[in-house]
């Protein structure tokens, strides 16, 4: 009798939890819920660290982990909104103020025009100058900090003058320095910012820093070559009076060698109206020049 | 340490043993070793901060939920079981029974902890691949927690000896979680004046320091703890100790048993 009981409950749990599962799956596809991924329950980065009791350290990871989840999910979309990831970085960085990931990573996320990121330079600029409050002996944080104005808002003087007190810092890298010097310079020459590039990709142990700088760095090379091609195109259409209509009649004339090519491997595209663009706009994210309509 | 405190730590010990208390360090293992690694994958740049921060947490969780419920039951358990009685019956004073009972469970949880911090540093070695010297800053944020640990069990023991185990429970709660407020309190009552401002002083003074001994996130980040902090907190966590065993001792002695 009792051995029948077992036997009889155990199927029944067993049939039970996976009636829950199958059901819960169709419950889901017969009533979807709202997008919650922008809905913040508790919106005070300061009320959050009063709650967790001392654990602010494991919250602000778990926060942190919130903020890369939210920002991957989003980036995967190609969304133009990121309206919750300033506010999760500030509680995340509340929780948490001497998590200098969060400052480097979140401001970058805030910086980049969408879709590669929320395109808010005020609000990256001031999560990384709260970043240097907290941590005024990271030099990594003076560098973001500059990177955002020279890049993002193309405030050169600023640049420098973060550039410069940056490199102050104890133990920072001396091409601090030197990009205070190029700020005052040439700060809108493509050069510079292939120098700060190749510096970050030699820099980073990360490997997700490292192919974001490398990203970059085929950027500007697809910047630099676009006007290239396009000077090429305007020559063919001075001698001849009208546009290439492939690659092949720029290279019988003798302005190119061979077929270009993107630095990530695909052809360039050549337009009827004379124009060169990319082929895939996705491999090259960050590029200022020649994105297909 | 007489030696009949001895008897009743030792048996105070061999009993949270029988009743499963350590089991919490299989928990412990599991959330170490399935955690951690998931975590750090669907995070950037946070693993060995992330595993500080969960391990140290997840010590001090079970070690204040251990604290507060073994706590209240030391008394009321051998109340209710009627063991008791026979052992104040062999000349073993109230005070010495409160104190064997307050010790055994802090060997308890001295095991328990020493357990749980061998299988972090397992999983640290794991992650990094080698120890640097700013991983044995983190025994600092452990001790810590073990006299948190201590300064919670008297509170547990304090309340269990006037009151029913649920609401010692709750009282001991909420001292914890007023305890993580004690720097806001004194805070306030630096800001209000009057009786307001004396109360706030007084409850400031009352509730545990714990804020002070919880310093498991500057560890994460390789922070030193200055060795002043680490001697007032040892201090402090003996003198507060202290007071409620001695709260604790001189209730039970004027509690009427039968």
């Amino acid at each position: 009798m009792n051995r029948r009981w077992t036997i009889l409950a155990a199927t029944v749990l067993v049939a039970s939890m996976t009636a829950s599962v199958v059901l819960v799956s169709r419950i889901a596809a017969a009533y979807p819920s709202s997008p919650m991924e922008d809905v913040l329950f508790i919106s005070s980065p300061e009320f959050v660290k009063r709650a967790s009791l001392g654990y602010s350290g494991l919250l602000a990871d778990i926060y942190w982990m919130r903020v890369v989840q939210y920002f991957g999910r989003k980036h995967a979309r190609d969304s133009m909104e990121y309206k919750a990831l300033a506010p999760l970085l500030d509680i995340t960085t509340t929780l948490d103020p001497n998590l200098i990931v969060a400052y480097e990573w979140g401001s970058t996320f805030l910086d980049q025009p969408p879709p590669s990121g929320a395109g808010d330079d005020n609000a990256a600029v001031a999560l990384i100058r709260k970043g240097i409050q907290n941590n005024p002996d990271e030099w990594h944080l003076y560098f973001t900090l500059a990177f955002i104005q020279y890049l993002g808002q193309h405030d050169y003087l600023g640049a420098a003058k973060t550039f410069e007190e940056g490199s102050k810092v104890p133990n920072a890298h001396p091409w601090m320095k030197i990009m205070a010097a190029k700020m005052l310079t040439d700060a809108g020459n493509l050069e510079t910012a292939r120098y700060m590039w190749q510096n970050i990709y030699n820099e980073s142990t990360d490997k997700n820093l490292k192919h974001n700088a490398e990203l970059h760095l085929a950027s500007l090379v697809v910047d630099e070559e676009i006007p290239q091609l396009e000077s090429a195109v305007s020559e063919f259409r001075q001698r001849t009076g009208y546009n290439p209509s492939s690659w092949r009649d720029l290279i019988a004339s003798g302005l190119l060698r061979a077929i270009p090519r993107d630095p990530t491997g695909e052809l360039y595209v050549l337009r009827n109206d004379g124009h060169v663009v990319v082929a895939d706009l996705k491999k090259l994210p960050f590029i200022n020049r020649g994105k297909p309509e | 340490m007489s030696r009949r405190i001895w008897a009743i730590a030792f048996n105070t010990f061999k009993e949270a043993v029988r009743d499963r208390i350590l089991y919490n360090l299989v928990f412990f293992a599991l959330l170490l070793v399935a955690s951690a690694p998931l975590l750090g994958e669907i995070s950037i740049g946070v693993q060995r901060v992330l595993l500080i921060n969960l391990s140290l947490s997840a010590i001090s969780i079970f070690g204040i939920v251990i604290s507060i419920f073994v706590g209240i039951s030391l008394v009321s358990k051998e109340i209710e079981r009627r063991t008791l009685y026979p052992v104040l019956s062999r000349q073993v004073g109230r005070g010495e029974f409160i104190i064997g009972k307050y010790c055994g469970l802090a060997g308890t949880l001295l095991v328990n902890t020493a357990a749980m911090t061998a299988g972090f540093y397992v999983e640290l070695l794991l992650m990094t691949r080698s120890f640097t010297r700013a991983d044995a800053n983190i025994l600092i944020a452990i001790y810590f927690l073990f006299l948190q640990f201590i300064v919670i069990i008297g509170l547990a023991l304090l309340f269990s000896s006037f009151s029913s185990p649920l609401l010692s429970a709750l009282f001991a709660l909420s001292m914890f979680v007023a305890g993580t407020f004690a720097v806001d309190l004194r805070a306030f009552a630096t800001m209000a004046h009057g009786p307001e401002g004396w109360l706030a002083r007084a409850a400031s003074y009352v509730v545990p320091n714990l804020a002070s001994l919880n310093v498991i996130t500057r560890v994460s980040h390789d922070q030193l703890i200055a060795a002043g902090l680490v001697g007032y907190n040892t201090l402090y966590t003996f003198v507060y100790a202290a007071a409620a065993a001695s709260g604790a001792v001189l209730i039970f002695s004027r509690r009427d048993l039968k």
